[in-house]
C-alpha cells in the first residue's frame, strides 16, 4: 500500500539527491505535478536531469527550476514557452535532448516496461537520427531509440485510491500514466483521495502496483497557457 | 492576387472523406474544421490524448484538463476518447490517423519537409512533427508560397533542418496547389492556379521543379 501524505515537502522527503534524474508527467501547463514540483524547488536539490514533454513556462511548472538553476538537462520535446529555457540552452548552460514527443512517450513506456531499445520510423533522415543505430524492416529504415527509466516519477492524477488505482480527467492525462511506470519510485498528487473500492476496477488508468507514495490534500492553481473561446460565444 | 488563409483552409477542407482521422498542425490547419463539408463525418485527433476534438468553448465550458495540442482549450464532442501520449502517438505511429495537414517553412521537390528548427534562432522543439510525418498516411501541407522576404520556400531542396524526408503529398499556398502521386522519386505536379496567378509568375517564385 502506498503512503498517504499531506505536505509536499514530505511527499519528497528522503527521495531528492544532487544529479538525479526524474520523470514528470504533464503537457504544457495540463495535468503538471505542480504541487510536487514547488517542494522539488524548496529543496534545493541540484543537477537535475529532467525528462518532461515541456519545460514550463517562465513563472509556472518546471520553469520554477530552471529559474534557481536546479536543471543541469532537460530531455523533452517541445520548450517553446519559455524563455528563461531559451537564453540558459543558447548560453550553453543547460543540456538539451530534443526528442520526437512520441519517441519521448515510447521511450518512458519502454523503460517502465523492461523493454531497453525499439525501432521507429520518426526521426529517419532528420538530425534526431545522427550516431543512432538505423536498421530496414520490411524495405522500410528505422531508428533505434532506447527506453528511459528514472530515480523519480512526479505524477498528477485526478483520484486515488489508498491502494494507489488512479484516475486521469481528460487531457490531463497524457504523459502522466508512463511517467507512473518508468521510475524506482513514483510519487503522485491528486484532487481527490477516495477509498478502496470506490473506483470500478473496469475504470482504473494506472493500477496501484506503480504508486510509492500519494500527495492528498493540496490545492491546484491549473493555470491555462491558451484560454480561446468559440466566436459569439459570450 | 492569391489566396487568402481562409482560402487555403477551405481547399484543404475538400481533401477530407466521410470518416477520416485528421491531426491538425497548428496555424492555418487550425481554420480547416470552419469548412469541412456538413455531409461528412470527420474525427480530429489531438496529440497529446484525444480523438473527438469539438469546437473551442464558451465561456462556461472552459476546462483547465481539456485542451489541444496547441495547448489552446477546446471542448470534446460526444464518442470522444482520451489516452496517454505513448498511445496517442502509437495511433499516429502505427499509420491509423488518415491525414495531417501541417504547416512548414519549407518543402522541397522531393517531398522534404522542415518546419520546427531555425538554426540559432528558434530554441523550442519538434514537438510531436516528427511522428506525425512519419505515420500518418497522407500529409498535406499549408504555407504561403514566399517567406517574409520574399524567398521561395517551395525549394529544390530544403535548408532548415528536416522534419522529414520524402513525406509531403500536397501542398497548398496561397499562389498554386501542387500534389504527388506517390512517395519516392516523384516530383509535384501542379493542379490549380490561384486567381490571378499565372503560370509563368509561379515559376519565377518557385525554386522546385515541378510538372505543369
Amino acid at each position: 500500500m502506498p503512503q498517504i501524505l499531506t505536505s509536499a515537502a514530505g511527499a519528497l522527503d528522503g527521495l531528492l539527491f544532487d544529479g538525479m534524474t526524474i520523470v514528470a508527467g504533464g503537457f504544457g501547463l495540463c495535468g503538471i505535478p505542480e504541487n510536487l514540483i514547488e517542494a522539488l524547488r524548496d529543496s534545493n536539490v541540484r543537477d537535475l536531469t529532467v525528462i518532461s514533454n515541456n519545460a514550463g513556462v517562465d513563472e509556472f511548472g518546471l520553469g520554477l527550476l530552471l529559474q534557481t538553476r536546479q536543471i543541469r538537462k532537460m530531455i523533452s520535446s517541445y520548450v517553446g514557452e519559455n524563455k528563461e529555457f531559451a537564453r540558459q540552452y543558447l548560453a550553453g548552460e543547460l543540456e538539451l535532448e530534443f526528442n520526437p514527443q512520441g519517441t519521448l512517450a515510447e521511450r518512458i513506456r519502454a523503460g517502465g516496461a523492461g523493454i531497453p531499445a525499439f525501432y521507429t520510423k520518426t526521426g529517419v533522415g532528420t538530425s534526431v537520427a545522427e550516431g543512432k543505430e538505423e536498421r530496414d524492416f520490411k524495405g522500410e529504415r528505422y531508428l533505434m531509440e532506447t527506453g528511459l527509466f528514472a530515480d523519480l516519477a512526479l505524477v498528477k492524477a485526478w483520484k486515488a485510491d489508498r491502494k494507489g488505482n488512479l484516475l486521469f480527467r481528460k487531457t490531463a492525462r497524457n504523459f502522466n500514466p508512463i511517467a507512473a511506470t518508468a521510475a524506482k519510485i513514483t510519487v503522485v498528487e491528486v484532487e481527490e483521495l477516495v477509498e478502496v473500492g470506490a473506483i470500478d476496477p473496469d475504470h482504473v488508468h494506472t493500477p496501484g502496483i506503480y504508486v510509492d507514495r500519494i500527495l492528498t490534500g493540496q490545492s491546484f492553481e491549473k493555470p491555462i497557457e491558451q484560454r480561446t473561446i468559440r466566436a459569439g460565444a459570450e | 492576387m492569391g489566396w487568402t488563409r481562409e482560402q487555403m483552409a477551405e481547399r484543404a477542407a475538400r481533401e477530407l472523406s466521410d470518416g477520416d482521422y485528421v491531426n491538425l498542425g497548428i496555424g492555418v490547419p487550425t481554420l480547416v474544421p470552419t469548412f469541412i463539408d456538413p455531409a461528412i463525418e470527420v474525427t480530429f485527433q489531438s496529440e497529446n490524448g484525444m480523438l473527438g476534438v469539438g469546437p473551442f468553448p464558451n465561456e462556461q465550458e472552459v476546462d483547465a484538463d481539456l485542451i489541444n495540442a496547441g495547448k489552446q482549450t477546446v471542448t470534446a464532442l460526444p464518442g470522444a476518447s482520451f489516452m496517454n501520449s505513448a498511445e496517442s502517438f502509437a495511433l499516429i505511429r502505427g499509420g491509423h490517423v488518415d491525414l495531417s495537414i501541417l504547416g512548414a517553412l519549407e518543402v522541397a521537390e522531393n517531398g522534404d519537409l522542415a518546419n520546427w528548427s531555425i538554426p540559432g534562432k528558434m530554441v523550442k522543439g519538434m514537438g510531436g512533427a516528427m511522428d506525425l510525418v512519419a505515420g500518418v498516411d497522407r500529409i498535406i501541407v499549408l504555407m504561403d508560397h514566399l517567406a517574409k522576404d520574399g524567398t521561395a520556400k517551395f525549394r529544390r531542396a530544403c535548408e532548415l533542418p528536416l522534419t522529414g524526408a520524402d513525406v509531403v503529398d500536397m501542398l497548398i499556398t496561397d499562389h498554386a496547389v501542387f500534389e504527388r502521386k506517390g512517395r519516392g522519386a516523384e516530383l509535384f505536379h501542379l493542379l490549380e492556379l490561384a486567381p490571378g496567378v499565372a503560370l509563368e509568375e509561379l515559376r519565377s517564385k518557385t525554386e522546385a521543379s515541378f510538372i505543369a
